[in-house]
Parts: C-alpha cells; structure tokens; sequence
C-alpha cells in the first residue's frame, strides 16, 4: 500500500546553488502526481529529495521535513532505509549489464542478503508481471542479459527491478522520454495498474502525459513551486498567469 | 515569444469568425429593417447571404478542428477554440432566424395589411440585435463584463415574447379574419426571442473563454449574485 | 569553369583520402611486423632446441650438452604467483579507491602521481629496493623478495587500467544500484566492479605479461638457483634470468637453450593470458556488454 508524502519548507543547495526554495506540499498516496516546469526549475532536484538520492553529491546540502507515511526521511532513518521504501525509475533505462534478467529483477533483494531462493522466484515473476514485461521474457529469465532488451523492455525491466523490493513510493524522473510512443503509451497504462499499490511521482516535461495518468499535477518554475492542483484544474484554468504561460507554451 | 505561429492562427481564426459575425449581424439588421419598410428586394439580400453564412461556418469549424488537433491547446487556448466553436454554431442560427423574419416579412406582403397588431416587434427587434452587437463587442473585447450585462437584457426580451403571445394568440381567437398576420407576427417575435437566446449563449460562451467559468445557468448565479449585494 | 573546379577538388580528395589511408597501412605494418619478424626468428632459432628435456630437466654443468629449464619455468611460476598476489589485490583496491571513492580528492591525486612515477622506476632500481628492504635484513637471497620487486611494479598499471575501467561503468548505473537501496560499498563490489571487471582482467593481464618477463629486478633478489626449487625463502630460478645467464655465458649449448626459453617464455606468456580470457568468458551471458 502507499502512503502520502508530507514536504515542508524544503530548501536544496548543490555548493551555493539554491536550487528549491521554500516547497510546501502534500503528495496523495495512491495518486499519481505530476511534476512539471521548464528544464532546470529543479523538479528533478525535488524528486532526489524525496528519496535523499541528491546526497549522492557531495556539495549537497538541505533544510525542511519531508515526511513519507509517519518517517521523518532526513532524521528518523538513514538513505539506504529510506531508499527501499521509495523506489526510483531513471530517465535512461539502466538494467545492470552484466546480469541477466532474473538477476537484475531480484538484485535489489539477493544484494541485499534476501536468501529465500522458492519466495525469490515468486518475488520476481510478480514483479515482471506487474510491470507487464513477463510474458515477454519468461522463456529467457536467467539466459538473456538485461542489457539486451529493446528500449521499453528495459525501461519495464527497471520498473520491475524497483517493484521487487516492495515499496511504497515509486520515483518516477521523466521514465518515457527516451522511448517511442508505443512503449510510452505501454508505461502509461502501467501507471494506471500501479496507482492502486503505490504512491507515484512522475517527473515529466510531456504535459500531455502527465494530463493522462496524473490526478494532481505541481508547476515548477525557478525552484519554486509556483503551483499545484489537480491535473484538470491545471490544464483547464490554472491559477496562476505563470502557470498558464508555460502550458500554453508562450514563453518571452 | 514563442509560439508564434500558433498564435497567428489564434488570431486568425478570430479574424473569421468576425467576418462570421458580421455576415449574421447584417442579416439580422436587413432582416428587420425588411419588416419595417416591408421591401422584399431585402428580403432577397438576407437570403443569399445565408449561403455565404453556412460555407463559413463550416470552414471556421474545421479551422478550430485543425488546432485541436495539430497544436494541443491548453487552458485559455482550449477554452478560446471550444468558444469560437459554440459561437460559430450560435452564429449560424442567427442567420437562420433572419431568413426565417424576412421569410414571414414575404409572407405578410402576400397578406392585406392590417393597420395595428398589439405586439411591438420594432421594439423587440431593437433589443434582440443590440443583445447580438454587445454580445459579439463583448467577444472582440474579451470583456466578461460586457457580457454579463447581455445576459441581463435577455429577462426583457423574454418577456416581450410572453406577451406578444399573449396578446397575439388573443387576435387570433377573437378576430379570425386577421388570424394569418397574427400568426405571422407572432413567428417574427418567436424568431426574435431565439435571437437573443443565441446572443446570450454567446456572452456564456466569452465568460467562458475568459475566466474558465461555466455561467450556462446564468439566471441562478445572477440571483444568487443579486441577493448577496441585497444582504451585504 | 565552375564544374573543373569542383571535379579537380574531388579528384584531389580521393588522391589525398587514398594517401592517408596508405600512410595508416604503413604505419600497421612498421608495428606488426616487427612482432611477426621476432616471433619467427625465434621460432627458426629456437624450436631445434625443444624437446621434452627441456620441460622436465633441470640444467647440467657449465661445458655439458643436455639439460633442460625446467626449474626456470617453475620458478617463474612462484615468482609470478607471489607477484599477483601482491599486485592485484593492492592494484585493484588502488583503483576502487580512485574511482568510487577519492575522485577529486587530494589524497587521489598524490596516489595517481605516485603510481606513475612507479612505473617510470627502473626494474633494475625495484630490484634494488627490494634487496635493502628484504634480501639484507634477512641477510639471504629469496623467491619471496623477486615477487615483492615483481608485485610493485604490477601496482601502477593494474591501478591505472582498474580506475580507467571503473570510470567507464556509466554513473546511471551507479545510480540504479544506490536508488535501490544498496549501501555505498556494496553497489561499488557487487555492481560497478562487477560491470568493469572484464577491463580489470585485462589490466591485470597487462601487468603480469609486463613482469613475466623481467629480469633485472631478479638479480639481487632471486638470485638464480641451478637445482629445483618452489620455497619461497631460498633463491628461484626464473625464464628470463635463465635466458640471460646463458645468453651472455660463453657455451654453445646454453646459446641453444636460451633461444628454446625465450620463445617458451613468449608462448607461456600468451597462454596463460588466453586462459585467463576462456575462464572469465565462460560466464558473460548472451548479449551483455
């Protein structure tokens, strides 16, 4: 089950670099939510917040709660807790090459110490059905590379490999830009299934997208976050004039 | 600015469904001048107009068809197209009811004159086209203001049309003999009454485009809007 | 006048596109060929001095025919072993450090600096250091100081080709490893290193085929033994040393084996690369980078 995302003066700094500024928002569990703004308004930024992945830099730095479910992520637990609770699809899809199927699917768990060989392969199978690539890589489970997989496949494949750890927030920072509309319009469809397990937050700069699979949408413009409503209200009459003018496309 | 392009379109479309506009305008105008000098070479003039008024309608609609499509309009974009849509139609029934008016105007000419019917469709028909020139100065202006102000002056008209009926039906009954010019009378006012309601779909549809709100039961915002100035 | 103009150019294109394309033909030759050249003559000069003698004999006498090099082979063998366990470990715990860990720091830079001054070293200077580090505190000559001169000097180029590799592996991989919630050294071991380790080998082999065939820091620490040794405290003997013993000695027969060992040396250099590349290939799976 997901559990909602409470975020509260959250300020972001790379070096001297204030990259957020002052966000306030509450995120739905078992929404999907949408993050959109034009590039560097630092909505991927946020997105590394919520699963302390922007940490990994070391000229890091942040002040403010980000709260998912009843943890305080910054002080009640350490990153790797949080990070398999919160799972994350990168925009580029990244299977470990040198694995094959199964073990990219079960890595997050086996690397993990996860033994359980019988509840693995359960683990996986539902994983890969849930991210409705199974069908098309069962036969070769354990024989086939993750790398060797078209584009979309392994896009999928990494989906599975988030699901596998079972968590409760799914990270999503633009999952379709690099493929083509079919497998995009095959990882829409998945978002619907996942929205009913899972919290989602998708970074996208394709509004329509987020128009199709995202009940709540925020606008962010500069590091701030200049708006967020839900996904309707947004693209049929959003509040602010800021707002307005990056959806319509009328920038300058 | 980017987009410029699309918002040559925009503006373009615009341009035609202000050229629409006035094709209805002026057929409504000739159409009531007709009755009121009962020339039928007017007459003739409102009903080849309609000609032009259909093949524009229809390439407006396809117009605002292709921007959907081909530019994914969004907030105030989507609501202008979806707007010029609903005015196009509107537009077209105005011209309808114009030929409709010079239609009966034919007929009367066929009919002996009768010196004074109880209705006064000058009146009226003064009312209906001003309620057409506000509505569509509200449009060109994007001013929602204007347009509420036109939705106003449709309890008037309404009323007008109730008792044109009235007393019409009344002719009817009890002087037979000039039945047929009541009757005539009585179309003319019903085509007027239906002018106004077009030109009052026409300010929702601009309170639309312009602030996103949906004003189509107008008459229970505007009590409701009237009994809170009362109160406070 | 347009169009001569333009076909003189395009003639003057392919003339100069088929120049440089036999100047690069040239240039592959000059390297090739001398690899080739060596590899033969060797072939000519010592293939008539093979025989099964030579692989399980060890050397007779000064002034005798006969014998073979078979406690050189061997002792090569001890040597090489001490000096990948040496070389490796230390190499390739260098190179983590340099990627995952120290990038940018100044600690990596004086290391990376280090490193390269290493391999600038001399081998005559490693053996050196090894024998005041080793040969003279325990006032004996042994197996164990030639694969500490031979490790060190694997260091620098299994730490340099190890980083090299490492910064290769594409940081979104990184990412993927962390995003899932493996600790920091375990996404380092069990992903990154895991996804570079074919580069890895291959430094590590670079290093070994360099030090298989040194000889000069095996003067003064090795030694040379004439009898069959594998202890790793007394002397050893090795191919190469073998080689230039007999090589700069006066005999006949001993010319003879010397050419014998350097091609056995070259072959066994080859073969144990190749076997390392069968062994790591086995379990690459279909279509993995």
């Amino acid at each position: 089950m997901g559990v909602g995302i409470e975020v509260s003066g959250l300020n972001a700094w790379y070096g001297t670099n204030h990259t957020l500024q002052d966000i306030n928002l509450n995120i739905p569990a078992n929404h999907a939510t949408a993050l959109i703004g034009p590039s560097g308004c630092g909505k991927s930024t946020f997105v590394r917040c919520l699963n302390r992945m922007h940490e990994t830099n070391p000229i890091a730095r942040v002040t403010g709660t980000v709260r998912i479910g009843d943890m305080d992520i910054y002080n009640d637990a350490k990153p790797v807790e949080i990070r398999r609770r919160v799972g994350m699809v990168f925009q580029r899809p990244n299977p470990f090459p040198t694995m094959s199927i199964y073990d990219n699917v079960a890595s997050g768990l086996k690397l993990n110490g996860y033994k359980n060989k019988r509840s693995l392969d359960e683990i996986v199978e539902r994983s890969l059905k849930n991210s409705a690539l199974w069908d098309e890589v069962k036969d070769d489970l354990k024989s086939k590379s993750g790398a060797s997989l078209s584009g979309g496949q392994q896009q999928r494949l990494c989906i599975a490999r988030a699901l596998a750890v079972d968590p409760e927030v799914l990270l999503m920072d633009e999952p379709a830009s690099a493929l083509d509309p079919v497998s995009t319009s095959k990882i829409e469809d998945l978002i619907f299934q996942l929205k009913s397990q899972y919290t989602i937050v998708i970074v996208t700069h394709n509004m329509q997208q987020a128009a199709r699979v995202a009940e709540k949408t925020g606008f962010f413009l500069n590091g701030r976050m200049v708006e967020f409503d839900s996904t309707h209200k947004i693209f049929t009459n959003p509040s602010d004039k800021r707002t307005e003018d990056y959806i319509t496309g009328r920038f300058g | 600015m980017t987009r410029i392009r699309f918002q040559q379109s925009l503006d373009q479309l615009k341009e035609n469904l202000l050229v629409m506009a006035g094709l209805a305008e002026q057929a409504i105008q000739r159409a009531i001048e007709a009755y009121r000098v009962r020339d039928l070479s007017i007459c003739d003039l409102v009903s080849r107009s309609e000609v032009a008024i259909n093949r524009l309608e229809r390439d407006i609609d396809q117009e605002a068809l292709d921007l959907l499509a081909m530019e994914q309009p969004m907030a105030i974009d989507l609501r202008f197209i979806l707007s010029v849509i609903k005015i196009n139609a509107d537009l077209e029934r105005v011209g309808d009811s114009a030929k409709s008016i010079s239609e009966r105007v034919r007929n009367m000419e066929q009919m002996p004159a009768v010196s004074e019917l109880p209705v006064d469709i000058p009146r009226m028909a003064t009312l209906s086209a001003e309620m057409v020139r506000k509505s569509l100065q509200s449009f060109i202006d994007a001013d929602p203001e204007l347009a509420r102000a036109v939705l106003m002056m449709d309890d008037a008209v309404d009323t007008m049309n109730r008792a044109a009926y009235k007393s019409l039906t009344k002719v009817m009954e009890e002087q037979s003999h000039i039945a047929p010019q009541a009757l005539n009378a009585l179309m003319i006012c019903r085509a007027l009454e239906r002018v106004a309601d077009h030109a009052t779909n026409i300010a929702e549809d601009v309170i639309f485009w312009v602030e996103g709100s949906d004003v189509r039961h107008h008459k229970s915002v505007l009590a409701q809007r009237q009994s809170t100035e009362a109160r406070g | 006048m347009a169009r001569n103009a333009s076909s003189f150019r395009s003639k003057y294109r392919a003339a100069a596109d088929h120049i440089v394309t036999g100047l690069a033909t040239l240039a592959t030759a000059l390297v090739v060929v001398p690899l080739v050249a060596i590899f033969v003559y060797l072939l000519l000069k010592g293939a008539s001095s093979l025989n099964l003698d030579f692989f399980i004999k060890n050397p007779v006498p000064e002034g005798e025919s006969g014998g073979g090099m078979a406690n050189a082979i061997v002792g090569s063998g001890v040597l090489l072993g001490i000096a990948s366990l040496i070389g490796v470990p230390i190499g390739i715990g260098a190179g983590i450090y340099l990627a995952e860990f120290g990038r940018g720091t100044k600690l990596a830079n004086a290391i990376r600096f280090t490193a390269d001054v290493l391999n600038g070293v001399p081998s005559i200077v490693m053996g050196l250091a090894a024998y005041s580090l080793i040969v003279i505190p325990q006032r004996h000559f042994s197996a164990l100081s030639g694969g500490v001169a031979l490790g060190i000097m694997m260091i620098p180029t299994v730490a340099r080709t190890s980083e090299e590799m490492l910064l290769m592996v594409p940081d979104m991989i990184r990412e993927a490893a962390l995003g899932l919630g493996l600790s920091n050294w375990r996404s380092v071991l069990s992903i990154t290193v895991r996804t570079a380790s074919p580069g890895i080998i291959t430094g590590c082999m670079l290093a070994f085929a360099r030090v298989a065939g040194e000889t000069a820091p095996l003067i003064f620490t090795a030694l040379g033994n004439a009898f069959w040794s594998v202890n790793p405290n007394r002397e050893i003997e090795a191919l190469p040393l073998q080689i230039w013993v007999y090589a700069t000695g006066p005999y006949e027969d001993q010319h003879r084996l010397a050419w014998a060992g350097a091609l056995v040396l070259i072959v066994l250099i080859v073969l144990a690369v190749s076997l390392v590349r069968y062994v790591t290939s086995r379990g690459v799976l279909k279509g993995a980078s």
